[in-house]
Parts: C-alpha cells; sequence; structure tokens
C-alpha cells in the first residue's frame, strides 16, 4: 500500500482555482506513490504545473511534446528495466493528447507491451489553447471549433471510446474513474501502477473555464456526469467489464444545464430532439454497462 | 563540453508562486461544525488543507485560491465563503 498522505503535487501551481485536472495530479500521484516517474504531454496540466523555473511536480517529470508522450515513456520504461530499477512510470496527457494526436504512439506503446500506466485526465477539449474540440468531446457541447449558432448544436460526434480501443490492444487493465470519487480513483491508480504491462486510466476532470461553470460546482457536475450515465466509471481486466459503478439515474438534462457549453440546448428555446439525443446516449450506456439500480416498486 | 539538455528544476519549487494573491472569497472554517472528515483535504485541488494538532482541519492562504469547492463539497457545511478583505 502506498501512503496517501503524501503531498507529491504541491501548492503553487497555476490551474485555475477549481481546476479538475489539477485535483486529478494531486489524487494520481497520491495513488502512485513517491517511487514514480511521470511524463507529460503538452497541455493545461504540464503548463499550470511548470512555469519554468517553477514545478509542482515533487518527483521525477518529464515533459515530452504534444504528441509523444506514450513514446517518451516507452524510452524511460526500456531504460529503467535495463538497468534493473524498480520506479514506476506514469503519463499524463490530456485528451486531446491522448485521442488524437497521440494515438499512434500509444498503440504502439501498448503493441509493444510496455510496463507503464497511461492516465488520460479528460476535460473533454483543447483547454490550454483555447477550448477548441477534440476526439473526447460530447455530443452537441459548443467549443470555439464546434461553435454552436444558427447552423449547428454544437459539436456534431459522439465522444471516442478510447478504453475500448486500448482494451482491444488487449490491455491488461482498463479503467475509467472521476475526480468525484477520490477514493475509487486513487485505488485505480495504484492497481494500474501494479498490474504488469500498458495498462490505461481514463480520468474525468470538470474544466470550469472551457466548459462554462463556477470552479466550486467541479465535484458537482462532475457527480451529475456519472449519476444521468454520461460518464461510466468502470474497471475492465483483460478486456472484460469486472466492476461497474451503479446509479439511480437521473435525467441528462440536470447535467447539461450546469455548463456554459450545452447552453444552446435551453436558451433561447428548448431543443428537445437534442436533449433527447443526449438522453439516447445516457441510455445505450446504462444498458451496454449495466448502471441502473433499480428501485423496488412500493 | 558539459551540454544541459532540457531544463530543470528544484522539485516543488512552484511553492514560489503564492497564489493565494489571487483569491476573491476566502474560506472561514466553523470548528464547532466541523467533524474532521477531511473531505476538504481530500478535494482541495490546491492541496493546500492540513490538519492542525486537534485535528481540525486549516487552510494556507498562502495558497488558497478561493475557488469554494471546500465549502460546496463539506457535509456539516462547516465552511463559508466571505469575500475577502485586503
Ligand atoms: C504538434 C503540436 N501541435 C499543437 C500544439 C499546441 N497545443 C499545445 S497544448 C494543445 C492542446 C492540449 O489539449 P489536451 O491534450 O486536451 O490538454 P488540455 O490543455 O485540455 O489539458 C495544443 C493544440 C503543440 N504544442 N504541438
Ligand atoms: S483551463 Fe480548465 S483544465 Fe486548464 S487550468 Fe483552467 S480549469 Fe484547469
Ligand atoms: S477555497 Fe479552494 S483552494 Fe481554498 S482551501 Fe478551499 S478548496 Fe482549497
Ligand atoms: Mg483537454
Amino acid at each position: 500500500m502506498v501512503d496517501k498522505s503524501l503531498e507529491l503535487f504541491d501548492s503553487g501551481h497555476r490551474a485555475c482555482g477549481g481546476c479538475g485536472a489539477a485535483l486529478a495530479a494531486r489524487l494520481v500521484l497520491k495513488g502512485a506513490g513517491k517511487n514514480t516517474i511521470v511524463v507529460s504531454s503538452t497541455g493545461c496540466m504540464e503548463v499550470f504545473s511548470t512555469p519554468y523555473p517553477e514545478t509542482a511536480w515533487k518527483v521525477p517529470w518529464i515533459h515530452s511534446l504534444f504528441e509523444n508522450a506514450a513514446a517518451v515513456a516507452s524510452g524511460v520504461e526500456a531504460s529503467l528495466k535495463k538497468q534493473g530499477r524498480t520506479e514506476k512510470v506514469v503519463i499524463m496527457g490530456g485528451d486531446g493528447a491522448t485521442f488524437d494526436i497521440g494515438m499512434i504512439c500509444i498503440s504502439g506503446a501498448f503493441e509493444r507491451g510496455h510496463d507503464f500506466t497511461y492516465i488520460c485526465y479528460d476535460n473533454e477539449a483543447y483547454m490550454n489553447t483555447g477550448i477548441q474540440r477534440s476526439g473526447a468531446t460530447p455530443y452537441d457541447a459548443s467549443t470555439t471549433t464546434s461553435p454552436a449558432g444558427k447552423c449547428s448544436f454544437g459539436n456534431k460526434r459522439p465522444k471516442k471510446d478510447m478504453p475500448q480501443i486500448l482494451a482491444a490492444h488487449g490491455a491488461p487493465y482498463v479503467a475509467t474513474a472521476s475526480v468525484a470519487y477520490p477514493a475509487d480513483l486513487m485505488q485505480k491508480v495504484e492497481k494500474a501502477i501494479n498490474t504488469k504491462g500498458p495498462c490505461y486510466l481514463q480520468v474525468h476532470a470538470p474544466c470550469c473555464t472551457g466548459w462554462g461553470f463556477e470552479g466550486e460546482q467541479t465535484i458537482a457536475i462532475a457527480k451529475l456526469a456519472i449519476e444521468t450515465g454520461l460518464w461510466v466509471n468502470f474497471e475492465m481486466i483483460d478486456g472484460k467489464v469486472a466492476k461497474v459503478k451503479k446509479v439511480v439515474r437521473k435525467p441528462v438534462e440536470e447535467y447539461l444545464k450546469t455548463q456554459k457549453r450545452f447552453r444552446h440546448l435551453f436558451k433561447p428555446k428548448r431543443q428537445d430532439a437534442e436533449i433527447a439525443a443526449i438522453q439516447a446516449i445516457a441510455d445505450r450506456n446504462a444498458e451496454k454497462y449495466g448502471i441502473d439500480i433499480k428501485l423496488k416498486k412500493e | 563540453m558539459g551540454l544541459a539538455v532540457g531544463c530543470r528544476a528544484k522539485p516543488g519549487k512552484a511553492r514560489d508562486n503564492r497564489t493565494g494573491s489571487w483569491r476573491v472569497f476566502k474560506p472561514s472554517f466553523d470548528r464547532g461544525k466541523c467533524t474532521k472528515c477531511g473531505m476538504c483535504m481530500t478535494l482541495c485541488p490546491e492541496g493546500c488543507i492540513h490538519q492542525t494538532e486537534e485535528e481540525f482541519v486549516e487552510p494556507d492562504y498562502t495558497y488558497c485560491k478561493g475557488c469554494g469547492i471546500c465549502a460546496e463539497e463539506c457535509p456539516g457545511e462547516a465552511i463559508a465563503m466571505k469575500q475577502e478583505e485586503k
């Protein structure tokens, strides 16, 4: 067991107040412990944690490029192995770095079977460069490259299923987590780094600036994502779903209404067909993962 | 010739950056209501809430950005956000 009381991601970083990704970094390091080497791709977490000559990291940390964190981590892991060292290698990549530009390096590294844990902190767009959509942006979210307006309801494509893609690579451990459930998140990190081979963890990390809400709502909104079925917390071992967080589901609009990126679905006019399409996404998630708790009828 | 590759920084050097100056609202903790559950310590994105000797919690105002997560998530409503007086 690692000592989860250690603070290995220090105060003084420059994330926005209430940043979900900053909390994710803190919790991940609590779960991973001090015998860890971190590789970060370019993005908010890299920028807010390490404006030179400052750094919030208290473990060895390397900034790769935007696209190649998995390749850099592969080299680190291979070298540690050759030297007979015991440090665990953890990658912290944004969703843009993971779902989009890093895909080739990630696929290659998982294929080679490096012993590392790839963690995607998923804030569902390219936040560091001004809120452009990524493959992780949900359906109908308004971003600067998928703006809602007269001709569009926002992002036209559903979120890419990255966990399934990496499970299909034969990853021994693939899981999702959320900053709203810190104990579960830390436990999953610990499990992943102690599983041999390439593991993947995707962490839902709400971004107040990019999604449009007040910083104090970060945890409440992350919880609503799970309670509506738009985000599912699960664990896959050797490609099979082993554990799922079950909920008494709420209608998706309770989640959508909390964020400016979905405001066009309610104002100036309620868009019933679009809200129904998003509800259908949640219903499919619920069906696929069996998250619904059935309440007994009185 | 020794060639330095990349840039290096001392671990935790970010503490030089006193982010408490960003704060607009300041969390104030009511010890009468605090049950010492530690929820605020776990959820603070700054990791700036610590336990005192009597196990009460206390933020380090040098770094607290006043985001309000601790106040929002405290199950006992022991934390109130108040406009900062500077
Ligand atoms: C090859 C390359 N293209 C573009 C950029 C500019 N860039 C820096 S960070 C970033 C977006 C990062 O998005 P994400 O990975 O989701 O992290 P976030 O900022 O959202 O945390 C982009 C496009 C870059 N650094 N390198
Ligand atoms: S823009 Fe979003 S992800 Fe980036 S530091 Fe701010 S809250 Fe965090
Ligand atoms: S207001 Fe935010 S930064 Fe300040 S102690 Fe509370 S959670 Fe931490
Ligand atoms: Mg992102």
